[in-house]
């Protein structure tokens, strides 16, 4: 029998052994933080898919995600508590500051992944957080697609200074554009200068602005198409003969993808994914900072194409400075009248590898968390918003006017070792001169290194290299004769994927290559299926042993090859197959090293 | 589309329903295939997270989820190839690693635990990951991640099923977490403990806390379940009781027509009041001289003013009383209560006794309280009073509008329906002067001035006439007096209107379209709506708006005024109502008479009989001298409750029959120990016309009886012959007065469970929608009545400047006898608070939780002070289940002239601080 009891407990059933809340269930909306967040949204729609963007907003402005604010972001958009907080927890640019907990005036976070690492990043990630003390934070980050200026860190606050236009022909800030600036071949004295001058905003390079591109010719394409001049197959002939193919990664043909939206019903939709995540991979950086126009007419005789309404343009939250020039170069072709009726949204990603999986990117899109999802049915059926859409990379859509102006033959004719075709090697790593290659395709390791990028670094052997960044697995260098294009490289158990060759030399220990990419997949996996969001967990903890259990990795890796939901997972046992395979002596102890992966 | 498929099942070929998965074909055909993430119930999505259900799809470089992947023509799918069988080996091992041994695991018996079983899984082979710690915040359920396996079933309960959108996945990697709003204690978070993701939990990181120990241990093992019926509300879910030692230690959902498995709080965790050593567990007589003007009686202690009785001698007491003042002072002396929360044998058993036995129709019981006006309007107009479409109608309509109703908390698991519906698109539009949580699906919320009612509804119909958005068909063919309804909403234009009703002029008019051209509309209302001295003429207009545009007798379309107890509809089908025989047979229509007469072989009375609020009245004016209660407590329902309680101390005789000494049972003469819903058989009749079964499922505490029995005792003390030997010898009994329970057997009942009525066979399903093809009427049409603007009976002046509204909390049931001695519930709720809006409270000076008194010109209670943004400024809400600070002491007993409902969502009030010396006491 409930003894203590209060003198009231003699009338009432209640046991009285509680005190009332004095106000409904869980956290109430502060009305002042709620007035901040209507005066930041102002007139913007509160659409859910607007989700991120409204996140943005108070990242940018606040410098952090004030729980308070979050709570009014939830009332203001009518969206439950839960359904702002997972998103905004999902990302890695938004910091969450939980009520009592006071956000830092600054972050620095240092690149940690593979080409970073072998420049001396994670030395440079320690010392800094000695030498910048306590009052910022200094945290790692995966690959920010400066791996060929490596090392590379990215400096945030809030911006407390007025917008600065930036202009096109020369490099200009981008301030109070939200974000951060990208410091690349990093010191730490560079660093320490950089925050000490409050430098937190990106740097907005010369680029090839609208003007520009017209009087070479640009747009007139487009404006053939749309004039009638051109029927959509003579636009998508020639990128049929063309052999153009998904330049993200995955190499699907590019007309034919064209084709199966096409055959879907309106209203279409056209997704262009600038999440270039992939370690190693700066190339899409590197169209976008240079000549965005090209890019950008291409969407747009895509969208022509198939008749999109709307075209949505996802980019990583890694390139601030495209962001502020895709702003800048969307609102002059807007102006030009060159967007004609399709609507341009510009998105902008949070910090999530995982969201360059087009099903990611799309879920993202619509406000959400990046989960990849289930296929079939793919994209070009139910996509974005449940309507049929194309998902695009950004270079995949940069080359359409050049085919197609050019000819097929133009890009047919580029090929080498049998292949056809250009591409855009990203290269980094233990080169003299990494960068983007723009080179034929099917041209071998050992040539791009020698041709294109002046050879290794000198005092540098080369040992072996990643041909397709973090997933698409290392090869040795006696595998270096290899012509790279999509399907050459599968028979070694690797795929090209971006086109991002990381190159290794003999000072690399392959134990730690591979930890180092593991651990890159352990932090951006999704966390939706158990083989990835557990295998990747298991496989960095096995890894760390002394010496490697060959066979529970193996077995690990079969589960998560077989049985992940998305390529994230499927892959990211690609290093250790590849090391227990061409670097075995580097992991398994001697008496182990025979025998090798079933 | 709909062709099936053909494909191949390890060999076989097989064939696919469209939209079938692989892993259901494989489960039709025989083949088992493990699964945790997926739940094959009604409601859950598929996810295909866990990778447990992984099959070989010929030709792909991938193994496939069995749960999500459909089968294409030709497909070759192999579930048993060495590849699937090792991945889905690998997944179990991978999540075992990390599992709390089984020696101590939150729930050994689980799913997980059954295929680990299945598939032999010996221990993980795996390094294992740290562990989260466990939150024990909430009182009814215990979080332990370590267990869990981030399936995210508990998000898809709690954001797709039950839709109360609390439970989320935090971060990333496996990082990740399920998490409470911003990751807060469940306990502090918004959740509204429906324990849906408990049920869904496939690992046991979820679990009722009843069924864990200290440690977080499994405890408390069942050692069986008996399958019944929820006792709170009008929904009417089915469950499972789980129990230990003739204990219910845990409640499971079950797969009922109005709940799919799904509970509230209520239900799924208010069980234990038939547990609490209140229980009256002996028959207590009042001991000579005990005053009945001193209520302050511990029902945990009533001898202080009872003491024991043996059967015999406090049956003897209770009919003697009764047969005296029958005997000396007439029939009409006499007066029943009985209640909708007990079974339609003992509703029908109690309205037989005091029409046969007392001898007058002085019969009612609380549906007098909630939805008489409804019912009254609704017999005038279509010619019935219950609904005409289950609320699960709402998931085939367009347009859904909620007026007067609080179904997340008052109706929670009907308010998942409506919830679902807007989540696949459907439009919602709530009318209420509250804030609420389904304004957060609505399209438009409508916080009308309260009692403004008739204003903004006669303004919809001004509008559909005006814009012509009638259906003249429908309104041709199938209703009377439009032209008098179109001549009377001439006035009431959304311009005129808007000022009083508080609504602008071009919301209403848009509301009124989406209501009038949707494909499929439908109306719900609640105590919003009835409890009005303008409550008939409320739903009055609310069958117009239904009737003049057609959005009636189809799917997705109809009126339903969400009854609030398990049998308030059974209750008054089994005619306990002073007006009406069984069936709404009127008592004052000859021919009805004759009937029930030779059916019960007695002369019956020929008035109708007094309502509850008449009742008390009758007995201050010494019309009424004895009384037999059984279930109800108007010492607490009842407005100007001190009026009742006058009342009921200056009965000469009072027989109640409860489960506790209720506020009312304190003026008893003789109290009856009496059964609580597990204990014993019955049917009940919920808010859809659905008639259920409830099966026994625990013994009775000490001496406490069947209802039926103590019924049925009385009855032959006081000379009637009866011999009933089970509820179903009064069912049989009721099948013979009541044609609406044509097709319904107990038999049938004992093997379905569930049968809606009306019902044209025992073979054939009862009919969900109806009306579909003219009214019960006696013109088969649906009558148009037109209703002028009543103001409120009580407005506020200077001395009283606010408006008081009373209704009902999620986690209290009614007068608070049985929640509030509900562990999980009065842990959650535990005492009485007042609702102002934060700006209100500042204007005061009052603080939240501080202790505030308020009055009305009927009395004052004392009380804490809550802080709540959804009430209005200048209105103050206080639920009247808190008998430490009764609200009905404050309300307005004016009742509504057809309904004799009183005016309970509308008085003038003050609301001031208590200096906190006093509070303190």
């Amino acid at each position: 029998m409930p003894q203590s009891i209060r003198h009231d407990r003699r009338i009432h059933p209640g046991s009285g052994r509680r005190r009332a809340p004095d106000h409904p269930k869980g956290r109430q909306v502060d009305p002042a933080a709620l007035a901040e967040v209507q005066a930041l949204l102002g007139a913007r729609e509160r659409r859910r898919d607007l989700l991120i963007e409204h996140l943005h907003l108070l990242q940018d402005h606040y410098g952090c995600l004030h729980v308070r604010h979050l709570a009014a972001l939830a009332e203001e958009m009518r969206l439950a508590l839960v359904e702002v907080y997972e998103v905004a927890s999902f990302y890695a640019h938004f910091d969450i500051v939980m009520d009592g907990e006071t956000a830092p005036p600054l972050t620095v976070r240092v690149c940690d992944s593979l080409s970073c690492a072998l420049s001396g990043g994670l030395d440079l990630l320690a010392q800094l957080r000695n030498r910048l003390g306590s009052g910022v934070r200094v945290v790692r980050a995966p690959c920010m697609g400066g791996c060929d200026r490596a090392p590379v860190v990215a400096i945030s606050g809030v911006p407390a200074r007025s917008p600065e236009e930036p202009s096109p022909g020369g490099v200009s800030k981008g301030r109070g554009v939200g974000g951060h600036a990208l410091h690349e071949h990093a010191s730490l004295d560079s660093v320490a200068a950089a925050v000490a001058a409050g430098d937190t905003h990106p740097a907005i390079p010369a680029y090839a602005g609208l003007d520009a591109y017209r009087a070479a010719g640009g747009y007139r394409l487009l404006q053939s198409c749309r004039a009638g001049e051109r029927a959509p197959e003579q636009v998508t002939d020639p990128l049929e003969k063309s052999g153009l193919r998904g330049l993200g990664g995955a190499g699907f043909p590019t007309e034919l993808k064209w084709r199966l939206v096409r055959q879907e019903p309106k209203p279409r939709l056209l997704a262009v994914n600038g999440d270039e995540g992939e370690p190693g991979t700066f190339k899409d950086r590197y169209f976008l900072e240079t000549d965005p126009h090209r890019f950008l007419e291409g969407m747009l005789i895509a969208a022509w194409a198939i008749e999109a309404s709307d075209v949505y343009v996802y980019l990583r939250d890694e390139y601030p400075q495209c962001r502020v020039i895709l702003e800048r170069e969307i609102a002059a072709l807007e102006r030009a009248g060159l967007a004609g009726d399709v609507r341009i949204h510009l998105r902008r990603g949070a910090g999530a590898y995982i969201c360059g999986e087009e099903s990611a990117m799309l879920e993202s899109i619509e406000g959400k968390r990046g989960l990849p999802r289930h296929k079939p049915p793919f994209p070009t059926q139910v996509g974005l918003f449940g309507r049929p859409t194309l998902c695009h990379n950004v270079e995949t859509l940069y080359w359409v006017r050049d085919i197609v102006e050019k000819g097929p033959d133009w890009f047919t004719g580029q090929g080498r070792n049998g292949r056809k075709g250009l591409r855009s090697f990203s290269v980094s790593g233990r080169v003299r001169e990494p960068g983007v290659k723009l080179a034929p395709a099917g041209i071998t390791a050992r040539q791009l290194i020698d041709e294109f990028c002046g050879g290794m670094l000198p005092g540098h052997v080369f040992k072996g290299y990643l041909p397709g960044g973090a997933s698409g697995g290392i090869l040795p260098a006696t595998k270096a004769d290899i012509p790279l294009d999509f399907g050459t490289l599968e028979g070694e158990g690797c795929f090209i994927g971006s086109a991002a060759i990381v190159v290794l030399s003999d000072r690399d220990d392959m134990r730690q290559v591979a930890l180092n990419l593991l651990r890159f997949f352990e932090d951006e996996s999704c966390g939706q299926c158990t083989p990835c969001r557990v295998g990747t967990e298991k496989a960095v903890r096995l890894m760390a042993a002394p010496n490697w259990d060959e066979s529970l990795l193996a077995e690990l890796a079969r589960v998560m090859t077989d049985a992940s939901i998305c390529g994230l997972g499927q892959a990211a046992m690609n290093p250790v197959k590849m090391v227990l395979k061409h670097f075995r002596n580097e992991v398994l102890a001697p008496g182990q090293e025979s025998g090798g992966l079933r | 589309m709909t062709e099936p498929i053909r494909f191949f099942l390890d060999g076989e070929e097989v064939e696919a329903q469209p939209g079938e998965t692989i892993w259901q074909v494989a489960t039709r055909c025989g083949i088992e295939i493990p699964h945790l993430c997926w739940l094959p119930k009604p409601g859950y999505r598929a996810d295909g997270n866990c990778r447990a259900c992984m099959v070989e799809i010929e030709g792909e470089r991938v193994l496939a989820a069995s749960c999500v992947r459909k089968p294409a023509p030709g497909m070759k799918v192999r579930t048993a190839s060495e590849r699937a069988r090792f991945s889905r080996r690998m997944v179990f091992e991978l999540l075992l690693t990390d599992q709390p041994a089984r020696a101590v695991a939150h729930d050994p018996g689980s799913r997980f635990w059954h295929w680990v079983d299945k598939l032999d899984v010996a221990d993980g082979r795996f390094p294992r990951r740290p562990q989260p710690a466990p939150d024990r915040s909430h009182p009814a359920m215990a979080v332990q991640l370590d267990a869990c396996i981030e399936c995210t079933l508990c998000v898809r309960a709690c954001r797709e099923v039950q839709v109360n959108d609390v439970i989320g996945m935090q971060g990333r990697n496996w990082h990740e977490k399920i998490v409470f709003d911003f990751d807060d204690p469940m306990g502090t978070s918004t959740c509204v403990a429906c324990g849906e993701c408990v049920q869904a939990c496939p690992t046991g990181a979820l679990m009722p806390a009843s069924l864990v120990d200290e440690n977080g241990v499994y405890a408390n093992a069942p050692d069986r379940t008996v399958d019944s019926v929820c006792p709170y509300c009008g929904v009417g879910c089915q469950l499972t009781y789980q129990i230990r030692d003739d204990h219910i230690v845990a409640v499971a959902g079950r797969e009922g027509p109005a709940n799919l498995n799904r509970l509230c709080v209520k239900g799924r965790f208010g069980f234990d009041y038939v547990h609490h050593p209140d229980r009256l567990t002996e028959p207590l007589i009042r001991k000579d001289g005990a005053s009945k003007h001193d209520i302050d009686i511990d029902p945990a202690n009533p001898y202080t003013h009872f003491r024991k009785a043996s059967w015999e001698e406090a049956l003897d007491r209770a009919a003697a009383g009764l047969r005296r003042i029958r005997d000396e002072h007439g029939k009409r002396a006499l007066a029943g209560f009985g209640s909708a929360k007990g079974s339609n044998e003992e509703a029908y058993l109690f309205q037989k006794l005091v029409r046969t036995g007392f001898g007058s129709n002085n019969v009612d019981h609380c549906t007098r309280l909630c939805h008489a006006s409804s019912v009254a309007a609704l017999m005038e107009g279509i010619g019935s009073g219950a609904v005409t479409a289950p609320f699960t109608a709402a998931g085939d309509a367009d347009v859904i509008i909620i007026i007067g109703a609080r179904p997340t908390e008052n109706h929670p698991v009907a308010a998942t329906f409506f919830k679902q519906a807007t989540k696949r698109g459907a439009k919602l539009i709530v009318m209420d002067p509250r804030g609420q949580v389904m304004a957060r699906y609505a399209t438009h919320m409508l916080r009308f001035n309260p009692g403004r009612d008739v204003a903004l509804l006669n303004a919809l119909l001004h509008t559909i006439v005006e814009e012509g958005l009638t259906d003249r068909q429908y309104v041709q063919a199938h209703t009377e007096d439009f032209d008098r309804l179109r001549e009377h909403v001439r006035d009431y234009s959304p311009e005129a209107m808007a000022g009083i009703c508080g609504i602008d002029a071009a919301t209403l008019r848009e509301v009124a379209r989406l209501y009038a051209r949707a494909e499929a509309a439908i109306i719900f209302w609640g105590m919003g709506i009835s409890q009005h001295v303008h409550g008939t003429d409320n739903a009055r207009c609310l069958i117009a708006l239904a009737l003049v545009t057609g959005q009636i007798g189809r799917p997705g379309t109809g009126l339903h005024p969400l009854r609030g107890q398990n049998n308030v509809q059974g209750a008054s089908d089994a005619g306990l109502i002073p007006m009406v025989y069984p069936d709404y047979m009127a008592v004052d229509d000859p021919a009805v008479r004759a009937r029930f007469e030779a059916l019960w072989g007695t002369e019956l009375d020929s008035e109708r009989g007094l309502t509850v609020v008449e009742i008390m009245d009758a007995i201050h004016a010494g019309a009424i001298r004895g009384m037999y209660i059984m279930g109800e407590n108007p010492a607490m329902s009842d407005p100007d409750v001190s009026h009742a309680r006058e009342a009921l101390a200056k009965l000469e005789h009072l027989v109640v029959q409860d489960l506790f000494l209720t506020e009312t049972a304190k003026y008893a003469d003789v109290v009856l120990p009496a059964s609580a819903w597990p204990e014993k058989d019955g049917t009940v009749t919920n808010t859809n016309r659905q008639v259920q079964l409830g099966r026994t499922a625990l013994p009775m505490p000490g001496n406490a009886r069947h209802d039926w029995w103590i019924i049925q005792e009385i009855a032959r003390r006081i000379g009637l012959p009866w011999s009933y030997t089970h509820p179903r010898d009064v069912f049989a009994e009721m099948k013979l007065a009541m044609p609406s329970l044509n097709g319904i057997t107990w038999e049938r009942l004992e093997r379905e469970s569930s049968v809606t009525y009306p019902c044209d066979s025992e073979e054939e399903p009862g009919h969900d929608i109806v009306f579909g093809e003219g009214f019960p009427t006696p013109s088969g049409r649906g009558r148009l009545v037109p209703a002028a603007i009543v103001p409120p009976a009580e407005e506020p002046d200077e001395d009283y400047p606010m408006v008081l509204t009373t209704g009902r909390q999620l986690e209290h049931w009614h007068t608070g006898a049985m929640t509030r001695r509900a562990n999980v519930l009065d842990a959650l709720e535990p005492e009485a608070v007042a609702s102002l809006a934060p700006a209100e409270l500042r204007r005061l000076g009052i603080a939240p939780g501080a202790r505030i008194r308020v009055a009305t010109r009927r009395g004052a209670i004392e009380l804490t002070a809550r802080s709540d943004s959804a009430v209005a400024p200048g209105m103050v809400f206080i639920p009247f289940c808190y008998a430490e600070a009764a609200a009905n002491i404050l309300t307005n007993p004016q009742l509504d002239p057809w309904g004799k409902i009183p005016e309970f969502k509308y008085c003038a009030a003050r609301v001031e601080p208590i200096a906190a010396q006093a509070a303190a006491e």
